[in-house]
């Protein structure tokens, strides 16, 4: 197969795939191996391309012009092939996930589900394979039209209202500020493909560059600086399969994938770094990590405080390639792949609290490590690796972005980086702490329920208990099952981080 | 060889086939007369359009009068593009017709919309056909006069003051730009568009002139629909019955744009005009507040035909935007406007036509709960709701990006930030109607709807691909504007 066939394959598999599901909607099993079926796939094929990339290969597909001058096109370099391997790989875990939640929590309208989410599937790989930057917005507004259903699946007023945040925000900034910018950029370059340096060396005075990156930076609302960070907790009104792949992998790291592009493939490392116009980068990004990792410390509601979480972290990203070091850009490319891996783990963990339990809040959570062990266990591992602990590949990235922060002889950052990992610390530890330590309180109901001890028998191996609240046991297998990979995951990465870092050295190459 | 005469043909057929539907009288047999004119004027206009794009403009004396003499008909690539919009509305919205007119028009004036249609599509080629400018009134008062005539046929009696106001406003508009003709013509002694080019730049500053400029602009702003000349409009688009709606939308004020364009870029294509008179700042200020203003009241419209219409004054705009900008890429963004807008809003106002005949109503309450019962109907809405928008892989994105190109050449970054932030009103008018067709429940004990027969759904899907269509792969319609207007700006070559 060409790398051109290949390529294209990553896209269309996933919407072939939809369309598959809209066909079978009607006998749900079969429209579930349709989704693991084409997840399976669609890894396949972007797997295939990893060995190419690796060999410094740069993979290339042209679809066609749709301005003149101005192609659909994908190239295939370290950074995309990461992010495509990512999301590619977590939505069959997620598909695994989906399956035991969808149908422990009796959700309406799944097939619709499981075809949105697969064009969703299909934009991010055209994020990560895009070519140029014109191709890039075009898959990234698909990316949030094709989610919007699945934000409001509820179909509630309180998922209306998200709903209109989610769009306002995303469309507002995309189109108010990112499409202008690309047009400038346009404009002045006379291209608008990525390349390595940049497209903009001597075709920008220092002004200009400084203000053409604001308008990526907050046109950008997917990566969700502050003060366009609000619709990543609206969202979280979705189903947690959603907020877990969506709005902590492909959504939001499109969003900061495609800042960290822009920076390396449009400015260009040296020359932002030469102009000197776009260091106010570095302290909106660590400002919005400070200060949404405050608001996370006061969040009751548990998956409110993981969004606020990823607001932080995903500013971890841009303030890394602020640094504007081939480190920096690095660490930003691995705490992209690290994150990925713990988020999505907190987050199955909080959708499998929900399913077994129906609690949101974290100070619901005491005691329920008993009930629940394999939950929060997995739920300790991604929470280690947010704060940065090893052996979880959190500390990898933190540990290159703050090496990066100190060479560069960039205090703020450094500074930065260790206030929050004492917030992360804050206000992930306690509910680790809660789940295992502290006992359950005492409900009247679960009198005849299982007492102390009892998650021997109930909990070595998960059973199906639907939505009983009261001694409730762990959530559905296939809950446990992604959960379970995904926090090993976490694990695996640190050990044998060679794939991650053999695409990140590359970018890092290309960068310096 | 026939072949010569297409240009004749492309007008002369509709002429003759509307009093033909007056004496069929029945409704079925001036619909089959009406459709088969409507597809013959679409293969004539395709095939004069590959002809310019070969071989350049086509002249076409008519009787063989010599020009400046005889009346000439001049095709060129903007007035084929014109062309083809024009008939290839006209040929998707002659199926739709069978069954909308059927369900809003009574039976024994049925044959009436038939023939005043022909008429009105007469009045509209014969704008974009004719190198004469007094030619050129004749043809508007045709369209105009017709088209007062369809707009009464609504089911709603306001239908009736509706076409009274327009054609009020109408009839100033075209006596505005006839006193304009007629200076030109005491000054120059000439009627031929190519022939007042050469022969206006001696004349240019004279106060008749620039008197005559004033006239014209106003005459033809006031058809067009330029704020704050708008007033007649979202009244006629309301009440008119659907077809008339979808039909003229996509077509009046387009064809309205292009007299415009040929008055300014053409007729007085060798005069710096942007010199004699601050037509930039004038146009540009009245382009910018038609784009707000239309979007703004669009947004608090309950009746979603009135909404759309309001909308249609925004996107007029951003038409008039892009060729005040006076460069190749704002005029290329003007026109390729014209195209898309015609291909969305078509779209719109056909999926309304669909949702007239199920339900009556195009009340927004009414459509609680039609994302269900009338699935491909709203979802063609959808599409043609992101595209006003401007959402990538629609029409509207390409339209946008040439615009926002254009102001940036030009280094008005605050035209760009304008023009995206009026396309972001859309968002709140167009979604707004999602919401209700998506989110809220059918009214309580509502009948049973069910999907509109697909001869009406398929020229709206048409419609509703074609700008998705044209929004991926742009190239085509835009070598065909880019080549307008630099034919229009460097003049002929």
């Amino acid at each position: 197969m060409s790398d051109e066939t290949t390529i294209l394959l990553c896209i269309a598999t996933p919407l072939a795939g939809a369309v598959l599901i809209a066909i079978t909607g009607s006998r749900p099993n079969l429209r579930e191996a349709v989704t693991l079926v084409t997840a399976g796939v669609v890894f396949g094929l972007v797997a295939s391309l990893f060995p190419q990339v690796l060999d410094g290969g740069r993979p290339a597909a042209i679809m066609g012009e749709m301005l003149p001058g101005l192609a659909i096109a994908f190239e295939v370099e370290p950074l995309g092939m990461m992010f495509a391997g990512i999301a590619s790989f977590l939505w069959i875990v997620t598909s695994v996930y989906s399956i035991g939640y969808m149908r422990g929590h009796h959700e309406h309208n799944q097939t619709r589900f499981y075809i949105y989410f697969a064009v969703a599937i299909a934009s991010a790989v055209g994020v990560a394979f895009a070519a140029n930057m014109m191709t890039l917005f075009v898959f990234y507004e698909v990316l949030t039209l094709s989610t919007f259903p699945l934000v409001t699946h509820h179909g509630t007023d309180e998922a209306k209202r998200a709903g209109r945040v989610y769009l306002g925000i995303l469309l507002g900034t995309s189109i108010g500020l990112q499409f202008i910018a690309v047009i400038w950029t346009w404009t002045l370059a006379g291209t608008l493909d990525f390349t390595e340096g940049g497209i903009l060396r001597d075709k920008a005075s220092p002004a200009v560059v400084g203000v053409l990156l604001a308008l990526y930076v907050f046109g950008i609302g997917k990566a969700a600086v502050m003060p366009f960070h609000r619709w990543l907790p609206a969202a979280m009104v979705a189903p947690t399969p959603v907020s877990a792949l969506l709005h902590a992998v492909a959504v939001v790291k499109a969003g900061v994938f495609t800042v960290l592009k822009v920076i390396v493939y449009i400015f260009g490392f040296d020359f932002l770094a030469q102009v000197a116009s776009g260091n106010w980068l570095l302290y909106v990004s660590g400002f919005t990590i400070v200060a949404a990792s405050v608001v996370a410390l006061r969040s009751d509601n548990l998956k409110r405080r993981l969004a606020y979480s990823t607001v932080s972290q995903l500013s971890y990203v841009i303030m890394a390639a602020a640094i504007l070091t081939p480190l920096s850009a690095m660490g930003a490319a691995l705490h992209i792949a690290t994150h990925a891996f713990g988020k999505i783990t907190l987050f199955f963990c909080a959708g499998s609290i929900l399913v077994a339990s129906h609690k949101t809040l974290v100070s619901e959570l005491d005691g329920i490590g008993r009930r629940m062990p394999w939950t929060m266990a997995a739920f300790a591992i991604g929470a280690f690796s947010m704060i940065g602990i090893p052996p979880t590949v959190g500390f990898v990235s933190k540990w290159y972005i703050l090496r990066a922060a100190m060479e560069a002889e960039q205090t703020f950052a450094a500074a930065v980086i260790v206030l929050s990992t004492l917030l992360n610390a804050g206000y992930f530890l306690p509910i680790v702490y809660a789940a295992f330590f502290r006992a359950a309180p005492a409900e009247p109901a679960t009198a005849g329920g299982p007492a102390l001890g009892a998650e021997v028998g109930n909990g070595g191996l998960p059973r199906n208990h639907g939505h009983r609240r009261e001694g409730h046991g762990e959530a559905p297998l296939t809950v446990v099952l992604a959960l379970t990979v995904s926090a090993a995951g976490i694990l695996f990465l640190f050990f044998f981080p060679d794939l991650p870092f053999a695409l990140a050295r590359q970018l890092a190459g290309v960068a310096g | 060889m026939i072949a010569a005469h297409l240009p004749a043909l492309q007008v002369v057929v509709p002429l003759i086939s509307a009093p033909l539907c007056l004496l069929l009288r029945r409704p079925g047999a001036a619909w089959t007369v009406a459709l088969a004119v409507s597809w013959f004027a679409l293969a004539v206009a395709l095939s004069l359009l590959i002809e310019v794009s070969i071989g350049g403009p086509v002249s076409y004396p008519i009787g063989d009068w010599a020009a400046p003499w005889g009346i000439e008909y001049r095709v060129d690539q903007v007035g084929a593009l014109v062309l083809v919009i024009v008939t290839a509305i006209g040929a998707v919205v002659m199926p739709f017709a069978g069954a909308s007119v059927a369900h809003e028009i009574a039976s024994d004036r049925a044959y009436l919309f038939y023939t005043m249609y022909l008429l009105c599509l007469t009045g509209l080629l014969g704008i974009a056909i004719t190198g004469d400018v007094f030619n050129l009134f004749v043809f508007l008062e045709i369209s105009s006069l017709s088209s007062y005539v369809l707009i009464s046929m609504g089911q709603d009696r306001r239908a009736l003051t509706a076409a009274y106001n327009y054609l009020v406003m109408g009839t100033v508009g075209a006596t505005f730009y006839v006193i304009g003709v007629g200076m030109m013509y005491m000054m120059t002694g000439t009627l031929n568009m190519a022939d007042l080019a050469t022969r206006l730049p001696a004349v240019a500053d004279t106060r008749t002139i620039l008197m005559a400029l004033a006239f014209l602009t106003v005459g033809l702003s006031l058809k067009l629909a330029l704020f704050p000349l708008h007033t007649w409009l979202p009244n006629a688009y309301t009440y008119a019955p659907s077809v008339v709606t979808a039909f003229l939308a996509a077509t009046a004020t387009k064809v309205a744009v292009y007299a415009f364009i040929r008055v300014y870029f053409t007729v007085f294509g060798e005069v710096d005009l942007f010199e004699i008179a601050p037509m930039v700042p004038i146009l540009m200020v009245l382009a910018l507040a038609g784009m707000f203003v239309g979007s703004a009241v669009a947004i608090f419209q309950n009746n979603l035909k009135r909404m759309l219409a309001y909308s249609s004054i925004a996107q007029i705009g951003y038409m008039v935007l892009g060729l005040s900008f006076a460069s190749v890429t704002g005029l290329a963004g003007g026109i390729i406007h014209l195209f898309n807008h015609a291909l969305m809003k078509s779209a719109l106002f056909l999926a309304l036509g669909c949702v007239v005949l199920r339900l009556g109503t195009v009340h927004i309450d009414g459509l609680r709960g039609l994302g269900r019962r009338m699935p491909l109907t709203m979802a063609a809405f959808v599409v043609g709701g992101l595209s006003l928008i401007g959402v990538p892989l629609t029409v509207g994105f390409i339209s946008k990006w040439y615009l926002v190109q254009a102001a940036l050449e030009k280094g008005w970054w605050p035209i760009a930030g304008l023009i995206v932030l009026s396309s972001l009103l859309a968002v709140i008018y167009v979604w707004r109607v999602v919401e209700i067709a998506y989110f809220r429940p059918a009214p309580e004990g509502s009948a049973a709807v069910e999907e509109a027969p697909i001869f009406m759904l398929a020229p709206t899907w048409i419609m509703a691909g074609a700008s998705i269509y044209f929004g991926i792969d742009a190239t085509a319609t835009l070598e065909v504007a880019r080549g307008a207007a630099e034919f229009l700006i460097k003049g002929a070559p």
